[in-house]
């Protein structure tokens, strides 16, 4: 286990309390918290050597340019990517996707051609498909999700066909926590050439990632998922198929040459990087992978793969609970979804909240999957590396308080109560 | 802590949620207005039947939180034998609650008063809020046709 008395000093936020309780945050898959050496490096961006970059001619200029450049190498050594130029900031994973379906989309998708999913997806690695097969006349189909949280990939060779041309899947539910093996499916659709995009959003956080080892064309994240700010996200692609794809968004930093009716590109990654970029973000998502690489990534993941353990035993020992996904841990990412039965995860999420338990209670972004699973919400708690077994042992505490006040017995609702302020 | 959730789930709305009234549905319902809270995926239709310009019976159904199944059932409850206008002084009454705003003390608003706590809770006002969306919609749509 990583020594979680030591890290957790680094994270200001973790000391303070909730209605009188220490905050335990466990939203982790929503975003996580911020390191002071993050924080730290977005006041010194702005106190230090704001500057726009890649145009200035001053020494300010340059050095704003120089740490921002620098990230791009950082996050290339991060995901083992065989150069930088292959990596485009965006806002956030979301605008990669859509990145993804627009700029290759548009030029590489007919009617008639298939777009493969599958049924875990976060709307982010959905939505953005739809509009590009509604544009182009491509269709969506999707590899299904197997009663317990895994995929079922002995469908895999029924749903590729030569029509397929792209196949875009999560690397970690963030529902279901079931990493998915994006290697075996990356296989598979390059015998049928198609461009093979991995939505890493919670599974970069988590994971030792290689691109080359994963073997996939494109990969997207977010920073503020893995203890950067937010508004900043990363579309690593293969650099001859960036090369290849128009631009998504145009304007300023994007254009080699302006006319007054048609331009030429910039060179990659910078075609896809329109406008002002966020500037301190980048700089400061470099400090969160300078803090993840210290820690180690395969530390990271050990430390989360006996959190989850842990936490499934004990939420499995509850009664009248229900929860999901692959029960093995080292299947697994760290969130983990649940509901207490009778009980909406809502009316559970205000009574944690009360004890000072941060959790996630709703759909999750990932309605068609909450359907295939027969269930409006669940609650879901989420690990990250500050998180420790007693924090585990206050939700199971706090989930006992909201069975408790919800199962007591209540007066007869004759008795009318006056409440007006 | 206990007492800030004793005043946000009072015990009439835990009985409401446990045991709703006025659930099911009408086949002959002259109105039918449904909604969901998309981000929490709370779903509730009403079913009203109109006559003489007044509301003759209510039901819902749905399924979601404590607050949004006992809002409905408490509202359902309150609807039948009200004109339309009064219904409409009934939900702005109950919005004015949650605004923190004086509300009209001549509206009676039966068992919704003990929503009142929900204030304190801003997140949870929609989940309170969603019956009394729907059926003014409903009653706003029904009425022009």
């Amino acid at each position: 286990m990583l020594d979680t008395t030591r890290i957790r000093r680094d994270f200001p936020i973790l000391s303070r309390t909730m209605h009188g309780k220490p905050l335990v945050y466990l939203d982790n898959a929503a975003t996580t918290q911020k390191p002071r050496q993050v924080i730290d490096a977005l006041v010194n961006y702005y106190s230090r050597y704001n500057a726009n970059i890649h145009r200035g001619l001053y020494a300010l200029a340059e050095e704003a340019t120089a740490a921002y450049e620098a990230v791009r190498e950082q996050t290339a050594q991060f995901i083992g990517a065989p150069s930088a130029r292959g990596v485009v900031f965006t806002r956030n994973a979301t605008e990669g996707i859509n990145l993804m379906a627009n700029a290759w989309g548009r030029s590489n998708l007919r009617a008639g051609d298939e777009i493969l999913l599958t049924e875990m997806e976060h709307h982010s690695n959905l939505v953005p498909w739809q509009l590009i097969a509604s544009a182009t006349g491509a269709t969506l189909k999707f590899m299904p999700v197997t009663d317990d949280g895994r995929l079922d990939l002995t469908v895999l060779p029924k749903l590729l066909s030569p029509r397929t041309k792209v196949v875009s899947v999560t690397l970690m539910s963030n529902v279901l926590g079931t990493i998915v093996p994006v290697q075996e499916i990356a296989e598979a659709a390059h015998r049928y050439r198609a461009l093979v995009v991995i939505d890493g959003a919670q599974g970069v956080p988590h994971l030792p990632v290689n691109v080359q080892q994963l073997g996939c064309d494109v990969l997207v994240f977010s920073a503020h998922k893995m203890l950067g700010p937010t508004g900043v996200g990363v579309v690593w692609a293969r650099e001859e198929l960036l090369e290849s794809m128009d631009p998504f968004l145009g304007g300023g930093e994007m254009i080699s040459d302006v006319q007054w009716t048609s331009s030429t590109w910039n060179e990659v990654p910078w075609k896809f990087e329109a406008g002002t970029p966020n500037i301190a973000g980048v700089i400061a998502f470099g400090e969160a992978l300078t803090y993840l690489s210290r820690l180690g990534m395969e530390q990271v993941r050990a430390h989360e793969i006996a959190l989850t353990a842990y936490a499934l035993k004990r939420l499995s020992s509850l009664d009248r609970i229900a929860v999901y996904g692959p029960r093995d841990a080292a299947a697994r990412g760290a969130a983990v979804s649940f509901n207490l039965e009778g009980l909406h995860p809502h009316d559970v999420g205000t009574v944690l909240d009360m004890e000072g338990v941060a959790i996630r209670a709703g759909h999750h972004c990932a309605k068609p999957l909450m359907r295939r699973l027969g269930v409006a919400a669940t609650a879901r708690a989420s690990f990250y590396l500050y998180n420790t077994q007693d924090e585990v042992d206050q939700l199971v505490d706090a989930l006992g308080v909201a069975r408790k006040f919800f199962d007591r017995p209540r007066a007869a609702s004759s008795v009318r109560e006056k409440v007006r302020p | 802590m206990i007492e800030q959730l004793d005043e946000l789930y009072r015990d009439v709305i835990l009985d409401h949620f446990k045991n709703p009234h006025r659930k099911g549905e009408l086949p002959n319902a002259q109105i039918k207005a449904e909604g969901a809270n998309p981000l929490c995926g709370d779903e509730l239709t009403f079913y009203l039947t109109l006559a003489d310009g007044k509301i003759g019976h209510a039901r819902f159904t749905g399924k979601g939180c404590a607050i949004s199944q006992a809002s409905a059932s408490m509202l359902a409850e309150q609807l039948e034998g009200k004109t339309v206008k009064e219904v409409a002084r009934l939900i702005e009454t109950m919005k004015k609650l949650m605004r923190g705003e004086a509300p009209d003390e001549s509206v009676d608003l039966g068992d919704l008063e003990s929503l009142a706590g929900v204030r304190k809770f801003p997140v949870r006002v929609k989940c309170a809020a969603l019956a009394w969306n729907i059926v003014e919609q409903g009653l706003q749509n029904g009425v022009r046709m």
